[in-house]
């Protein structure tokens, strides 16, 4: 379970390159124009060792002199170019860092977008087999891993490295043995990195598992709090929970040690290796060692204080890459998830079959035309003889030997054959699990049928376009989903042409505008946290005004009324009826006084229809239904 | 508020008290070692024998070394404290909610309490390892320097003159300027969040309304304008390294050509090489703990509004206490409410009961129908004191329930609550909810009565069953006469069923009923119901609407006189009763 820091890079890597990658394609020009600016302000910033060697010569030279004229003289031009290099470089590094701050939220937008995007494409599979609490990190932690690596550990690991190998050259330049003195402290810092840091990220992993496992607890807990009270659990619950707070507390602190105790062993090794340089330099001047360097100057206090100050520098960036590592492997973890969510493969539709206005010519034909007239028709183009021929759009739905199944080799459906004329009233009616819902999942193709064919209009739907087979369908569910928003924009977003005037009728249609209309600011009432505010019954009345809106012929309600009590059921019972006027009506309800006036009326067990018929005739067969109708088994 | 977090720290106080030990003796050792190696870089330079440099040597790497001990229980302790500090919060904030009262739980969502209790804690455990560890390194480290730099360069010092009130002043113009900016983008990117969730959630709706092209255009035009805001407030912070690398380019300068001329001009008497490489040191030293300070004023703003919404719930004052001297026994299952009247909030405009007189002798069965909103769920809420009368008084037992002593009275009187719950872990263990010293043969009595102990035999793990997170792998009927067993295990005095058969089939629901009839005869039972057949053979049925009593008496007695019942009575049972 717990991989090594190295292992999780290796792993990921190719997702931390498909993030640099996506980062460069972005902005082919801005990025290494960024990255250049990087490598300039890093070098510039190894250079003033250079100076100070340069300028601590001139001192000694005239020291014993103290003839400050002639030696600023010599001094002048040296500051001048120093000053002259520190201009350019604050240029370069307020350009980089100005640009680093664009690209990284301009990346992060392009990311969101890709990943949003990509997401509404998904077939509704993708949302049934991943828990929403997952998908939703996908935009924030780990878009944050990647901004973390974008914008912190991309610049400081490309200016780490290219000081690192600056001061090392300039080292070089100066004297071997010393540099071999430093690269002795060096190895040392990279032996407490790896087992300090590797100790860091393993229990920043765990951590990562505690925080977890405290939240589904808070949230158990924090819903059945009204549980508890009643049962006076509280000390139980406290006592759980201080269980879980402890486990926290101890990686918690554990992930936190590691990584605060590493900054101080990095930096005061580094100040070790500082003094053990000042000594080993010592010796060198003292016993007037032969200096071996790429310059083949003599080593003297001239070049040790600069040497010692590079020092400070070399080991300051090895420290600041070393800080980087943690982030890097977290990034490389949040980077491979959000490549997964975008390679997922979109919800295919070949359907080319489509849904437009329709005009009825004198002859009696039908044609297609711009302007909306309140009439639709299916434009099926014919591929083998490039004619295209309308058929209007009426709502009859069959469905013939049907079979699907969710997960291969287990079948959920079995030879499902359902004919709806238009106009008609279709419920299936079943114990959870009977295959109710997944009739409609599959008439409005959430899911592909395995086996035999659902035509709509007589056109096999798989030819028709999604989105258009869907506009052609109004959804009505159990579970009521509410956008963030006025009232209004809820109800319009069955059709978005809807104007104020149509929306305020679908609502009295479905018996809403009551409630709607005692609310503080009526239809302008804003929804917050899926309508929060409002009662499970009223939340459903609002579906149904939104379905309503779309004015499709064919609608699907799904338990759409399970939540509001039966009186009230009664008082928009009338405004329901009114809405399934002339549609055809496919119902799923475990009221059956909900079902009762449909034309016909499935049974469904285990995924095979066995009972079918009118209210009337399956009370007189006293089957199944009638056994459900009296109350003797159990719906949900 | 800070009061309210301080009392957090409890047993953490040594760890805290001694990271910022280590945290001063860190920044003296860090202050002094430029000064050391200035003196052995002279001592170097001057061509002292070899012995003398070494022990100067010697000394440097033992403050190192002492620094690094520091410098690493610094960390160590700090992470301590800190974890530690945060538990306590945590702890803190549960152990309060626990003692809310359903009007103190009304006022918060569970996403919100969730959130304060991960995400909020996590921001304050940061933000007071930060203080702890930076708060106190940031000015001290500053002050020693600026000491340390002034005794050692003397008038080179002059360079901080100027580089300490540029950097400060830059520094909080651009944390003035950015944070306001960070703050509304920051909340517009929690708003951004919430609706990606509601669109996963909805992803029906949406796919349902084809509605995938306007949801991509709704979310790019909220994340770009989310992007060019961020943007704004990172291009004002960016500004903080060029800042930085500019004082720090003119100390350099400073240093080298003053140093250089103070040196040459004094033979190299006042002031020497080391020296020069000190202050630089200095320089750097003072400069981060300035960038240090404006990173932890950052910090604490941002953990600002967390340590709000923590504080919130540490301060929010349970609404019901024990009475003192409270009673502790009841002594039988009577209930009266005498003129009750009850509001949720004492801003709303109307009474959610209004005028409840009733008397329910021990022992009997009374059944409550009402449309939604008609207010049962909040008579029967009163009984146990989940929440205070407004007006009048609910007595159980022949006494007022604000007499009791809370957990005695909530004994005796058992709720299955409507929006009822199970929790992950075992059949048994949730089954204990009701009484932890329950023998077997209790609980199977107990699911014997409340018909669920054939269902739960049927599973090859019987009681040891594992129920996940709320309830999610039993069937909706299943879960309910789980919870009425739960309820029954207390052997209360009372038993309250709110809806909660609602999912279970009406024979079954007999079933339930005629065991409360035969062998708990002595408890009172009352149920809320939406079928008329589940109330049907009470000893009293009371009609609720609009948060009165409208009609009471038996099911004979209503279908003469209540309009309501009979409409009620008849939407149930048309059809059935043409068929029959």
């Amino acid at each position: 379970m717990h991989k090594s820091r190295g292992e999780m890079l290796k792993e990921n890597f190719g997702a931390i390159k498909w993030t640099l990658k996506k980062f460069f394609g972005y902005y082919p020009r801005l990025a290494p124009l960024a990255m250049i600016c990087i490598l300039f302000s890093a070098i510039v910033a190894a250079i003033p060792s250079v100076f100070i060697q340069k300028i601590l010569e001139v001192i000694e030279k005239w020291v014993e002199s103290g003839d400050w004229a002639a030696a600023k003289a010599e001094l002048l031009p040296y500051i001048f170019l120093l000053i002259g290099l520190y201009v350019v470089s604050i240029c370069s590094l307020t350009l980089e860092t100005q640009l680093m701050a664009v690209m990284t939220q301009g990346f992060l937008d392009k990311m969101r977008r890709e990943m949003f995007n990509g997401m509404q494409d998904l077939p509704i599979r993708y949302f049934d087999t991943h828990q929403h609490g997952d998908i939703m990190s996908f935009y924030t932690n780990d878009i944050d891993t990647m901004r973390q690596l974008v914008s912190n550990s991309l610049p400081s690991l490309v200016r780490s490295v290219a000081i690192v190998l600056a001061v090392f050259f300039i080292m070089l330049w100066y004297s071997l043995w010393m540099t071999l003195v430093l690269l002795l402290g060096v190895a040392a810092m990279f032996f407490v990195t790896k087992t300090v840091g590797g100790g860091s990220a393993k229990y920043f992993m765990r951590q990562q598992k505690s925080v977890g496992a405290m939240e589904g607890f808070a949230q158990e807990m924090m819903s059945g709090q009204k549980v508890v009270k009643v049962f006076c659990h509280e000390e139980q619950s406290i006592e759980d929970f201080d269980k879980v707070n402890g486990e926290l507390f101890e990686v918690s602190y554990k992930a936190n040690a590691f990584a605060s105790t590493l900054g101080p062993i990095i930096s005061n090794i580094g100040n070790i290796l500082y003094v053990g340089l000042a000594l080993v330099g010592g010796v060198l001047i003292l016993t007037k060692a032969p200096s071996v360097s790429l310059s083949g100057m003599v080593f003297d206090i001239t070049v040790l204080v600069p040497f010692l100050n590079m020092s400070r520098q070399f080991t300051g960036n090895v420290n600041q890459l070393s800080q980087q590592i943690n982030s890097i492997v977290m990034a490389g973890a949040g980077a491979q998830r959000v490549l997964s969510l975008v390679n997922e493969a979109p919800e295919v539709d070949d359907g080319y079959v489509t849904l437009v206005n329709a005009k009825v010519l004198p002859d009696g034909s039908v044609t297609e035309t711009a302007e909306h007239t309140g009439h639709w028709a299916w434009r099926h183009p014919h591929t083998a003889d490039g004619s295209v021929t309308y058929t209007p759009l009426r709502g009859d739905v069959r469905m013939v030997d049907v079979d699907f199944a969710y997960v291969e080799d287990k079948p959920v459906l079995h030879d499902i054959s359902v004919y709806a004329e238009p106009g008609q009233k279709v419920a299936f009616v079943g114990a959870t699990g009977a295959g109710k819902t997944t009739i409609t999942n599959l008439i409005n193709r959430f899911y592909d049928i395995a086996d035999g064919k659902i035509r709509y209009d007589g056109i096999n739907i798989n030819k028709i376009k999604k989105a258009d087979l869907r506009r052609s369908l109004g959804i009505v569910l159990q579970e009521t989903n509410l956008f963030t928003g006025t009232v209004m924009e809820n109800i319009r977003y069955g059709n978005l042409d809807a104007s104020d005037e149509d929306c305020i009728r679908a609502a009295k249609l479905a018996g809403a505008d009551d409630f709607i209309t005692r609310l503080p600011q009526g239809y302008e009432t804003q929804l917050q946290n899926n309508g929060a505010n409002l009662s499970q019954g009223q939340r459903q009345l609002l579906a149904i005004a939104r379905a309503a809106v779309a004015d499709p012929p064919v609608m699907i309600l799904d338990e759409a009324t399970s939540s509001i009590d039966t009186r009230t059921e009664a008082i928009v019972q009338k405004g329901m009826d009114k809405l399934m006027e002339g549609r055809t009506v496919f119902v799923i309800a475990h009221r059956l006084s909900t079902v009762m006036n449909s034309d016909v009326i499935m049974v469904l067990d285990h995924g095979r229809i066995i009972e079918r018929g009118s209210h009337e005739k399956l009370i007189a067969e006293k089957g199944t239904y009638y056994q459900l109708y009296t109350g003797a088994f159990e719906l949900e | 508020m800070i009061k309210t977090f301080v009392k957090c720290i409890r047993e953490y106080r040594t760890p805290t008290l001694l990271t910022l030990f280590f945290i001063i003796l860190e920044v003296f050792l860090e202050v002094l070692i430029p000064t050391r190696t200035a003196d052995l870089v002279n001592s170097i330079k001057a061509g002292d024998p070899m012995g003398g440099v070494v022990k100067m040597g010697l000394i440097l790497v033992g403050m190192a070394l002492l620094s690094l001990c520091c410098g690493g229980g610094a960390g160590f302790m700090g992470a301590k404290a800190s974890a530690g500090f945060a538990k306590n919060v945590r702890g803190d904030v549960f152990r309060r909610i626990q003692s809310f009262s359903f009007e103190n739980i009304d006022k918060y969502s569970t996403a919100s309490l969730v959130t304060r209790l991960t995400t909020d804690i996590t921001n304050v455990q940061m933000a007071f390892m930060m203080t702890i560890r930076a708060a106190v390194r940031a000015p001290l480290m500053f002050t020693f320097s600026i000491v340390m730099a002034w005794r050692m360069g003397g008038s080179l010092a002059a360079t901080f003159l100027v580089i300490v009130p540029v950097l400060l002043i830059g520094l909080i113009v651009i944390a003035r300027k950015a944070m306001p900016a960070f703050h509304s983008v920051f909340r517009r990117y929690d708003r951004m969040n919430e609706s990606v969730e509601e669109n996963v959630r909805g992803m029906r709706v949406v796919k349902g309304f084809a509605r995938e092209n306007y949801e991509k255009e709704k979310f790019a035009a909220a994340s770009e304008s989310i992007a060019r805001d961020f943007t704004k407030a990172e291009r004002i912070v960016a500004l903080n390294n060029p800042l930085m690398t500019l004082c720090m380019n003119f100390n350099m300068v400073f240093v080298l050509l003053v140093g250089a001329k103070l040196i040459v001009t004094n033979k190299g008497t006042t002031i020497d090489v080391g020296q020069i490489s000190a202050m630089l040191t200095y320089g750097m030293q003072i400069l981060m703990s300035l960038m240090m300070i404006s990173m932890i004023y950052v910090m604490m703003t941002i953990s600002w509004e967390s340590m709000k919404r923590i504080s919130e719930v540490l301060n929010e004052e349970p609404s019901l206490r024990n009475p003192e001297n409270p009673v502790t026994e009841v002594s039988d299952g009577s209930i009266d409410f005498e003129g009750v009247s009850f509001k949720y909030s004492a801003q709303a405009e109307k009474n959610a009961l209004d005028q409840i007189d009733l008397h329910i002798p021990s022992g009997a069965t009374v059944g409550i129908l009402g449309g939604t909103g008609s207010s049962k769920t909040t008579l029967i809420q009163l009984i146990p004191r989940l929440y205070d009368v407004t007006e009048g008084s609910v007595k159980v037992g022949g006494v007022d329930v604000r007499d009791y002593d809370i957990e005695t009275l909530r004994s005796a009187v058992s709720v299955v609550l409507q929006k009822n719950q199970l929790f992950s872990g075992t059949v048994r263990e949730n089954l204990r909810w009701g009484n932890p010293e329950a023998t077997e043969e209790e609980i199977r009595e107990a699911c014997r009565l409340a018909q669920a102990d054939e269902f739960v035999m049927a599973h090859e793990d019987g009681y040891d069953r594992h129920i996940e997170q709320g309830g999610s792998n039993v069937s909706g009927g299943q879960k309910q006469r789980l919870c009425i067993a739960r309820a029954l295990l207390k052997k209360p005095k009372i038993l309250i069923l709110d809806d909660s058969t609602s999912a279970v089939d009406t024979r079954t629901d007999a079933l339930i009923r005629k065991g409360f009839r035969d062998y708990i005869p002595e408890t009172t039972k009352i149920i809320i119901a939406q079928r008329v057949a589940s109330v049907e053979d009470a000893d009293l049925i009371l009609v609720m609407e609009n948060g009165r009593i409208v009609d009471r008496g038996t099911h004979e007695e209503l279908m003469q006189s209540s309009e309501i019942y009979r409409e009620i009575y008849q939407q149930q049972t048309k059809g059935g009763e043409e068929d029959a």
